[in-house]
C-alpha cells in the first residue's frame, strides 16, 4: 500500500502552529490560486457584476425610449410586477411546465436508461440516436414541432380533426411546449440516470433476487435507493434548466394564449415594451426563484447535492 | 432458442421505438427542407418531389451565410477561451492542494444554473453603453457564463481520472518535468480537453436568447437567431423552406460530432454529475 | 549496479508529522533488501525518498558512493516498479518498456534490441504491440518489471509490486522476481506489507514500525532472534503466541501452567533486571503433543493440559487452537498494532487464541482436553513496558548491518 503521505503514523506531535507551511506547500497554494484566478475573474465579471447592475436598474424608472428621464423609484417596479396578473400567470405556466416536463422526463428517462442498460443488442445505436435530440439546436427542434403541428404543413396536425390548430389554444399549446421540452431534454436525463445505473452493483440485485424480490421490488427497493444521488443531481439540473424555458415557447407560440414563461415575460418587457426598469425587476425575481429552487434542493437533499463531496 | 429469439425481437421493437422517438422531428425538418414551395404544405412525411431549391436559396443571400460565419466564429472563440481558462482551473482543482477549491466548484455550478434572462437586461444596457452591443465580443462575453463553468466542471472530472502516478513513473524513467508533461500527461489529458471543447461548442452553437437579445443586425447575429428573422428567399415565399434548410445546415455538424464522439460525449456529460 | 547507503534519513511533513525517523541502512551491491511493516510504517516513504520522488528532510542518501539528496529522479539512474504498475495507457508494451531509453536518447536499434531481450526474459514477446489495457494483471506486472530491467539501472526499487495480483499468481511472480534478481545481480530495495514475501525474497529484511526501523537482519535471524515484541509478532506465520506471565520463586506463572525458568532464562532475566510481570512469546512449533515428544527432549520443556477448540489438519502438520481467557488484547501498543494489522481484532472471537503446530501423528481432537508440551528453550520473554526481548543470546548488536 502506497501510503498517502500525511496519514503516516505518529500524528501525535501535531504542530500547534499551522502557519509553518513549507515553501513547497505555499508555492502549490499560490500556483493553485494563480491558475484559477482568470476563470474566477471572468465568471464574476460576466455574472456577479451584471446581476448587481440588474438590481440597480430594477430600482429605476427606465424607459428605453427616454433614457434621459431615468430616475430612482425604489421598489415600485417590483410592486408593479408582483401586483400584475401577467407575472403570476407566467410564473404559474413556468412552474406547471417545469413540474410536468421534469416528472415526465424522469419516468421516460428511466425507461430509456433501463433500455440502454439492459438491451441485449443495439445498445450503442440507441445511445447514439438518443444523443441527437440532446445535441440538436433547440430552435431547430422547435421549428420542426411547430411545422408538424401547424395545420396544412404538418403531418401531426393532419392527424387531428380538421380545423383544429393546437398551437393557438391554451392547453394544447402548453401540452405541445411540454412535449418539445421533454423530447429535447429526456436524453440528458436518461444519460445521467444510465451513469447512475452503472453504479448499482449487479451482485446486490442478484442478492435481492435470491431474497425473493420481484422485478418491480428490485427496482424500487434496491435500484432507486442506490441511485438516489444520481437521480437528485439529474432532477436538480433539469428543474433549474426547465425553469428558464425560453427557446421552445418563443418559437412555438411566442407566448401567445397565455403560454409565456417568466423568461418570455422578461424578454417582452425589455424588447417589446422597452421598459428596462420593469424588465430588470423581472430578471432579478427570476434569479431569486432559481436561487430558491437550488437552495431548496440543497437543503432538502443536503449531501447529495453536487459539489457537496467535492474538494478532496 | 425460440425464447431468446423472442427476446431479441422484443428488444428490436424497443430499440426501433427509441430510435424513432429520437429521429422523428429531425427527419421531419429534413423532409421539409427538400420540399419545393408547391408541396411544402402537403403535410407529406416524405417529399413527393425532392429539390435543393431551399438550400440554394439560403446560400444566395448574405443573411444566412453571414449568420453561419458568425455562429462558427463566435462559438469557436468562446470554446477556445473557455477551454483554456477551464483547463488551467481544472488542473489546479484536480492536482493541487489549496484552500478555496470546493468554493470554485460550487461557484461554477451555481453560475451554470444562472437564468440567462436575468443577465439579458443588464447586459443589454452595459453593452450599449460600452459599445459592444451587436458585436462578436458582445456575444462571447455572455457565453462565458455557461461555457466556462461547464468547461471547469467537465475538465476537473476528466483530470481527476488521469493516473497522476504516471508522472512519478516518468520522472523515475528519467523524464524532466517538461517531458513528463509532454509525453505522458498531455496525451492522456487531450481526449478530455477535446470532449469538453465539443460540449462547450454545442452549448454555444445552441444559444438563442442571448443571440436575439444582444444583436440587432447581421453583424453578429448567429444562425438560430437569424432563422427567427427569416423572411423567405424571395419576397412572396413563405420562409418555411428556408428555415428548414437553414435548420438542417446547422444541425449537421452537431450530428456528425455526436456520431463520431458519442462515447466521449456521454462520458463528459455524466462524469462530473454522477461522481460529483 | 551499486550500493545504496541511508544515513540518518528522516522525513518530516510540513504539518510536523514524522513519517520516517533516522533510518540507517547500507544496501550492498547486488543485495536484495526488503522493507516490511504494516501500512503507514514509513516503508513506502523511505522508498520514495530513495527514488527522489519525495524530499529528504534530514540525513544523507548515497547511491554508488555519491550523495544524491538533491538530485532529481532522472539523475539518480534508478528504476522503480509501482504497486499500480503505472503503465502508460496510451503506449504499447514496446513503447512502455523503451520509454526510459528513449528519454535517455538511446538509438532506436539498441532500444529495440534491449526491449526484445527483456520481453524474452519475461515471456512478453507476443504482447509487445498491445496496449496495457488489453493485458491481464500478471502480464501488466511483467511489463512493469520489464520497464525496469531494460534500463540496466544502478538499482531497482519495488513498491509492493505483487499486491494487485491474486494469490496464486503472486506466488509465481515471487519466484520469478527472485530468479530475475539473482540472474541480473541487481541491487534491489523492495517494499511490502506481506511478511511471507519479506521472508522468502530478501537477503535481508528491514522491519519498520511508525517510521522507525525495528530490526535489520536475515529472515532467519529475524525469526529466531526478534529484538522486540513487534518484530516477533510480525515475522512468522502463523504468528508467535503471546502470554502474560509473572516470575515467582524461579518459576514462570502463565495461564497455561507454570514453567521452570531454567538457566538460560534465569540468566537473561537477571541480566536485564526484569520486572515481575512479563510477556512470554512462543512460536506455534514450540508446542508439541505431549504423547509424541521424544523422551530425550522431554526435559527441555514442560507439559500442560488445555481444552482444544479447533484442529486443522494440513497433512504434514496439525494446527491445534486453544483459548487463553485472561488476556487483555491491547496489553501493549505493539501488540495492539499487530492485532489491527493482522485483522484479529475483527474476527469477533472472545478470549485470546493460541496456535500450536503439532506433528501429524497427534491424536488431539476438537472439544477435548489434551496434554501438550512446550519447549521452553524456544521461549522468548519480553518486557511489557519497552517491548524488548530479554532472552536474546547476546546483547542486541548495532542495528546498522
Amino acid at each position: 500500500m502506497t501510503q498517502p503521505a500525511p496519514t503516516a503514523p505518529a500524528r501525535a506531535p501535531a504542530p500547534k502552529d499551522r502557519r509553518a507551511l513549507s515553501e513547497g506547500a505555499r508555492q502549490e497554494r499560490r500556483l493553485g490560486w494563480l491558475l484559477c484566478a482568470p476563470a474566477v475573474i471572468v465568471m464574476l465579471a460576466v455574472t456577479a457584476y451584471p446581476i448587481v447592475y440588474a438590481v440597480y436598474l430594477s430600482l429605476q424608472r427606465y424607459d428605453l425610449r427616454f433614457p434621459q428621464q431615468a430616475h430612482f423609484v425604489g421598489f415600485s417596479n417590483y410592486g408593479a410586477v408582483l401586483s400584475s396578473e401577467f407575472w403570476w400567470q407566467a410564473l404559474w405556466v413556468t412552474v406547471l411546465i417545469t413540474a410536468i416536463s421534469v416528472t415526465v422526463e424522469l419516468v421516460l428517462g428511466f425507461a430509456l436508461a433501463l433500455v440502454m442498460h439492459r438491451a441485449i443488442f443495439g445498445r450503442g445505436t440507441v445511445r447514439t440516436a438518443i444523443l441527437i435530440p440532446y445535441g440538436i439546436v433547440t430552435v431547430v427542434a422547435a421549428y420542426s414541432w411547430q411545422y408538424a403541428w401547424t395545420p396544412d404543413t404538418g403531418y401531426l396536425a393532419a392527424l387531428l380533426p380538421s380545423g383544429s390548430a393546437p398551437l393557438t389554444e391554451h392547453w394544447p399549446a402548453i401540452g405541445l411546449i411540454i412535449l418539445a421540452e421533454v423530447w429535447k431534454t429526456t436524453p440528458f436525463m436518461a444519460l445521467l440516470l444510465l451513469a447512475g445505473l452503472a453504479l448499482v452493483p449487479e451482485e446486490t440485485l442478484r442478492a435481492a433476487q435470491v431474497d425473493g424480490a420481484g422485478a418491480w421490488q428490485r427496482f424500487f427497493l434496491v435500484t432507486v435507493p442506490l441511485m438516489k444521488p444520481a437521480i437528485l443531481v439529474a432532477l436538480l439540473f433539469r428543474t433549474l434548466d426547465a425553469f428558464r424555458i425560453f427557446d421552445n415557447i418563443y418559437i412555438l407560440t411566442s407566448g401567445a394564449h397565455n403560454t409565456g414563461s417568466v423568461s418570455i415575460l422578461g424578454y417582452d418587457n425589455l424588447f417589446t415594451a422597452l421598459n428596462l426598469g420593469i424588465g430588470s425587476a423581472i430578471s432579478v425575481l427570476i434569479f431569486l426563484c432559481v436561487a430558491l429552487i437550488a437552495f431548496a434542493f440543497v437543503k432538502l437533499f443536503g449531501a447529495a447535492a453536487p459539489g457537496a463531496q467535492e474538494g478532496r | 432458442m425460440s425464447a431468446t429469439g423472442r427476446r431479441r425481437s422484443q428488444w428490436a421493437v424497443i430499440n426501433i421505438l427509441v430510435i424513432a422517438y429520437a429521429l422523428f422531428p429531425v427527419w421531419w425538418i429534413i423532409a421539409l427542407s427538400f420540399k419545393d414551395p408547391s408541396t411544402l404544405t402537403d403535410g407529406n412525411f416524405i417529399p413527393t418531389e425532392w429539390t435543393w431549391e431551399n438550400y440554394r436559396g439560403i446560400f444566395q443571400t448574405s443573411e444566412f451565410t453571414r449568420a453561419l460565419i458568425n455562429s462558427i466564429g463566435i462559438a469557436l472563440i468562446s470554446t477556445v477561451i473557455a477551454v483554456v481558462l477551464g483547463t488551467m482551473a481544472a488542473y489546479a482543482v484536480a492536482r493541487l492542494r489549496f484552500p478555496g477549491k470546493s468554493l470554485l466548484i460550487g461557484m461554477s455550478l451555481l453560475i451554470a444554473m444562472f437564468p440567462p434572462i436575468s443577465l439579458v437586461s443588464p447586459l443589454f444596457n452595459i453593452e450599449r453603453i460600452i459599445g459592444i452591443f451587436d458585436t462578436w465580443t458582445g456575444l462571447i462575453i455572455p457565453y462565458m457564463t455557461f461555457s466556462l463553468p461547464l468547461a471547469i466542471y467537465t475538465l476537473s472530472a476528466f483530470f481527476r481520472e488521469i493516473p497522476w502516478d504516471l508522472e512519478k513513473a516518468a520522472k523515475v524513467d528519467g523524464a524532466t518535468p517538461a517531458q513528463a508533461f509532454r509525453l505522458v500527461i498531455a496525451p492522456l489529458a487531450a481526449p478530455g480537453v477535446f470532449t469538453t471543447a465539443i460540449l462547450v461548442f454545442i452549448f454555444c452553437w445552441n444559444d438563442f436568447l442571448f443571440a436575439i437579445s444582444l444583436t440587432s443586425t447581421s453583424a453578429a447575429r448567429t444562425v438560430p437567431a437569424a432563422i427567427a428573422f427569416f423572411t423567405g428567399s424571395s419576397q412572396f415565399a413563405q420562409p418555411t423552406g428556408s428555415i428548414a434548410a437553414a435548420a438542417v445546415v446547422i444541425t449537421i455538424p452537431i450530428i456528425v460530432f455526436v456520431l463520431l464522439f458519442q462515447r466521449r460525449i456521454v462520458a463528459g456529460l455524466t462524469s462530473g454529475a454522477v461522481k460529483g | 549496479m551499486a550500493e545504496i547507503v541511508l544515513e540518518g534519513i528522516t522525513k518530516r511533513y510540513p504539518d510536523g508529522a514524522v513519517a520516517v525517523k533516522d533510518v540507517n541502512l547500507r544496501v550492498e551491491d547486488g543485495e536484495f533488501v526488503i522493507l516490511v511493516g504494516p501500512s503507514g510504517c514509513g516503508k513506502s516513504t523511505t522508498l520514495n525518498m530513495i527514488a527522489g520522488l519525495e524530499d529528504i528532510t534530514e540525513g544523507t542518501l548515497l547511491i554508488d558512493g555519491q550523495i544524491v539528496n538533491d538530485r532529481t529522479p532522472r539523475d539518480r539512474d534508478i528504476a522503480m516498479v509501482f504497486q499500480s504498475y503505472a503503465l502508460y495507457p496510451h503506449m504499447s508494451v514496446r513503447d512502455n518498456m523503451g520509454f526510459a531509453l528513449r528519454l535517455a536518447k538511446v538509438d532506436k536499434a539498441t532500444i529495440r534490441e534491449k526491449v526484445e531481450e527483456a520481453a524474452r526474459i519475461l515471456d512478453l514477446t507476443d504482447h509487445l504491440e498491445r496496449k496495457p489495457a488489453n493485458l491481464s494483471g500478471g502480464q501488466r506486472q511483467r511489463v512493469a518489471m520489464g520497464r525496469a530491467i531494460v534500463r540496466n539501472p544502478k538499482a531497482f526499487l519495488m513498491d509492493e509490486p505483487l499486491s494487485n495480483l491474486d494469490a496464486k499468481l503472486r506466488v509465481q511472480m515471487r519466484t520469478q522476481i527472485s530468479r530475475l534478481q539473482q540472474r541480473l545481480g541487481s541491487t534491489t530495495v523492495y517494499v511490502t506489507h506481506d511478511q511471507t514475501e519479506a521472508m522468502t525474497l530478501g537477503d535481508r529484511v528491514v522491519v519498520m514500525r511508525g517510521g522507525v526501523v525495528q530490526q535489520i537482519g536475515t529472515p532467519q535471524h529475524l525469526y529466531d532472534q526478534p529484538e522486540n515484541l513487534f518484530v516477533a509478532g510480525f515475522i512468522g506465520s502463523p504468528a508467535m503466541n503471546f502470554l502474560h506471565a509473572s516470575v515467582q520463586d524461579d518459576r514462570l506463572h502463565t495461564s497455561v501452567g507454570d514453567f521452570d525458568l531454567g538457566d538460560r532464562l534465569r540468566r537473561a532475566l537477571e541480566r536485564h533486571d526484569a520486572p515481575r510481570d512479563l510477556i512470554v512469546g512462543l512460536r506455534p512449533e514450540a508446542f508439541e503433543d505431549a504423547a509424541l515428544v521424544d523422551p530425550a527432549r522431554a526435559g527441555s520443556g514442560t507439559a500442560f493440559n488445555v481444552d482444544i477448540d479447533v484442529v486443522e489438519s494440513l497433512g504434514s502438520d496439525v494446527y491445534a487452537y486453544f483459548t487463553e481467557d485472561e488476556w487483555q488484547p491491547t496489553a501493549t501498543s505493539e501488540l495492539a498494532e499487530l492485532a489491527a494489522d493482522s485483522g484479529t481484532t475483527d474476527t469477533g472471537a472472545g478470549g485470546h487464541q493460541i496456535v500450536t503446530r503439532l506433528a501429524a501423528a497427534t491424536r488431539v481432537r476438537e472439544g477435548s482436553r489434551a496434554q501438550l508440551w512446550v519447549d521452553t528453550t524456544k521461549m522468548h520473554i519480553f518486557d511489557p513496558a519497552t517491548g524488548a526481548n530479554l532472552t536474546l543470546a547476546e546483547e542486541p548488536g548495532p542495528r546498522e548491518g
